[in-house]
């Protein structure tokens, strides 16, 4: 029999995509601007019929584009209001010189965002090529592995946005979880509400007693210092993320970090993955510790700004490490995670663990209980020796030549 | 791999209702008190297309995430798909089949080249029509998959459609109760 872990929850039956608008629609947010998009489609049509039924006081403003939905966010979080918006793929791809702007002018923006592969050749399942394009645009990023976390994401994600004073995207992987029913507790609206409070900004535009000005031009005489102003600002987020998993835990009953470790603390072989396949990992994960083989797993919950020190921490003791990231960088070297992870290694003085990288899951491909236990396999190989750790990227079910 | 999860696969072309089938199913057992997933295959989403949609039902949380290609049931809403698709991939010696058909279990067993003990046939479509004035035959096959399934609450089941169905046709309602006698006698005609 399912159990609520907060005395006051509610267990329902959700989509990724409705518990995102069902989070907004508690949140209520003074401004939300957006441009629909598949698989994200349904979080701001949900959400845009709350404001037609007069459920939430929102404001919603249908825009032409995500270009314009992002700028619209932006002017709203500037002028002073509590501002939200949704996307996905090409949609965030059509945002991007106002991500950059969104957050040079420390703006806290929450955006919801399903993960979906980039076009060409166009397909709307999947990976996580968006977002991680995204990665240097000084956006927090929380990737969620499943329904309840991207409802709990979305409710700690306004309060780190306004805390860090940066813009802050939680994410889903489309389709597996955007359109996948799964049991969600959700809490009263009066707790959510109190949980993230009232939003009142330091400064903002319509603050007629206390004029300023935002996005002014900024030369070789400061543009460098309000550049490092803001990579601090990502550095710091890290603790600002932990206090509101505090709170939240407090509040809600679920705990949250930074990443999260599954049976990893004696493992000799691990996995790290971001998203939905960190559930199915696990699963793996369960069946060879019954088998007596000593495999762990690292998920990393907060991508941006990324736990360096924690996940080198967490590393150090096993002998070899398999990155699985669902993006290709097509850098000619590496793909995203995987050069993170490894820096974060190296940075940290820990050379033990053989690191190898595989890419996987590209436009929804399938990627079950069977292709992670081969990569297990073969990191158990690496381990004991009997194999040589690949210097270069692997990929899971593709056909290759 | 995990013994106490159900896996479901249900086949039928778009616009039947495989997919709400799929999502009403896992709401209703829920109710029941345990974990669910429903999800859809989406492809060419057109009217008249084979599509499938999914459930897994269990007692712990359920952590996968991936598609599902050995289900323990299979749950054919449009007969002609046998013609058409390979609705018995996957299902093995121990999986359980069951059509929206007016012909036997040993005729359909035939046709699919399976054991007659893994086949479940009730006339879906004429409970539908007689029930709900349609061929819309998922909602019945909800209560065949119940009753095939075995470990589930008839009672609860319908109780949660009830409320469910309640919310959305509050205005119509024959509706929800032409479903729930739908649901109701395909759980008692649905045979072996």
């Amino acid at each position: 029999m399912i159990k609520t872990v907060c005395s006051k929850g509610k267990l329902v039956a959700k989509t990724g995509n409705e518990v995102m608008a069902e989070a907004m629609r508690q949140i209520e947010p003074d401004v939300v601007a957006a441009y629909p998009i598949t698989p994200a489609t349904e979080i701001v049509q949900i959400f845009s019929q709350f404001v037609a039924d007069g459920v939430v006081k929102s404001e919603y403003v249908a825009v032409e584009s995500e270009h314009s939905a992002m700028s619209a966010t932006i002017a709203a979080s500037a002028a002073g209001a509590r501002a939200m918006t949704g996307t996905s793929s090409q949609g965030l791809c059509l945002m991007w010189e106002m991500l950059y702007i969104a957050s040079g002018l420390r703006l806290p923006i929450v955006m919801a965002e399903v993960n979906r592969a980039i076009s060409a050749p166009i397909n709307i399942h999947g990976d996580h090529s968006d977002t991680m394009g995204a990665r240097d645009a000084g956006w927090i990023q929380i990737y969620s592995e499943n329904s309840q976390e991207a409802y709990d994401n979305m409710i700690q994600a306004v309060k780190i946005a306004e805390k860090a004073k940066l813009p802050t995207l939680v994410t889903t992987d489309g389709f597996i979880i955007s359109h996948c029913m799964e049991v969600v507790e959700t809490y009263p609206d009066a707790d959510v509400k109190a949980f993230i409070g009232k939003y009142e900004p330091e400064r903002y535009l319509l603050d007629v007693k206390k004029p300023y000005t935002l996005g002014s031009i900024d030369l070789q005489d400061y543009y460098f210092e309000h550049r490092y102003q803001l990579a601090q600002a990502v550095r710091d987020a890290k603790d600002i993320v932990l206090d509101v998993s505090e709170d939240f835990k407090k509040t809600f009953g679920r705990k949250y970090d930074l990443c999260e470790k599954y049976m990893l603390d004696d493992a000799e072989i691990a996995v790290v993955v971001i998203g939905s396949t960190a559930g199915t990992v696990k699963a793996v994960v369960k069946e060879l510790r019954e088998r007596g083989i000593k495999a762990g797993f690292l998920k990393i919950r907060v991508y941006r700004p990324f736990p360096a020190e924690q996940i080198a921490k967490d590393l150090e003791h096993v002998k070899a490490v398999a990155v699985m990231d669902r993006a290709d960088s097509c850098s000619g070297a590496f793909a995203p995670v995987y050069s993170d992870v490894v820096a974060s290694l190296y940075a940290a003085g820990v050379t033990k663990p053989k690191v190898v990288n595989y890419v996987c899951g590209l436009g929804g491909r399938e990627i079950n209980t069977g292709h992670i236990a081969v990569v297990y396999e073969t990191l158990g190989k690496i381990a004991s020796g009997i194999e040589k750790p690949s210097n270069k990227v692997e990929y899971i079910n593709v056909r290759i030549r | 791999m995990l013994a106490k999860m159900i896996e479901v696969r249900w086949h039928g072309r778009g616009g039947q209702g495989a997919k709400t089938a799929a999502l009403l199913f896992a709401e209703a057992v829920l109710a029941t008190g345990k974990y669910i997933q429903a999800f859809p295959e989406y492809g060419p989403e057109r009217m008249g297309a084979p599509v499938q949609s999914f459930n897994r039902v269990s007692e712990d949380p359920i952590t996968i995430h991936s598609g599902i290609t050995n289900p323990n049931y299979v749950v054919i809403l449009d007969p002609s798909l046998m013609e058409s698709v390979s609705v018995t991939e996957g299902v093995g010696q121990n999986g359980k089949v069951i059509v929206n058909t007016s012909f036997s279990a040993s005729e359909i067993a035939q046709k699919l080249g399976i054991d007659a003990g893994q086949v479940y046939v009730v006339n879906a479509s004429q409970i539908a029509v007689e029930t709900m004035g349609k061929d819309i035959p998922n909602t019945p096959m909800l209560g065949a998959l119940v009753k095939v399934i075995g470990s589930l609450d008839i009672d609860s089941v319908l109780e949660d459609t009830k409320i469910k169905l309640t919310a959305k046709f509050r205005h119509k309602p024959e509706v929800i109760e032409g479903n729930l006698a739908s649901i109701k006698r395909a759980f008692d005609e649905v045979k072996n």
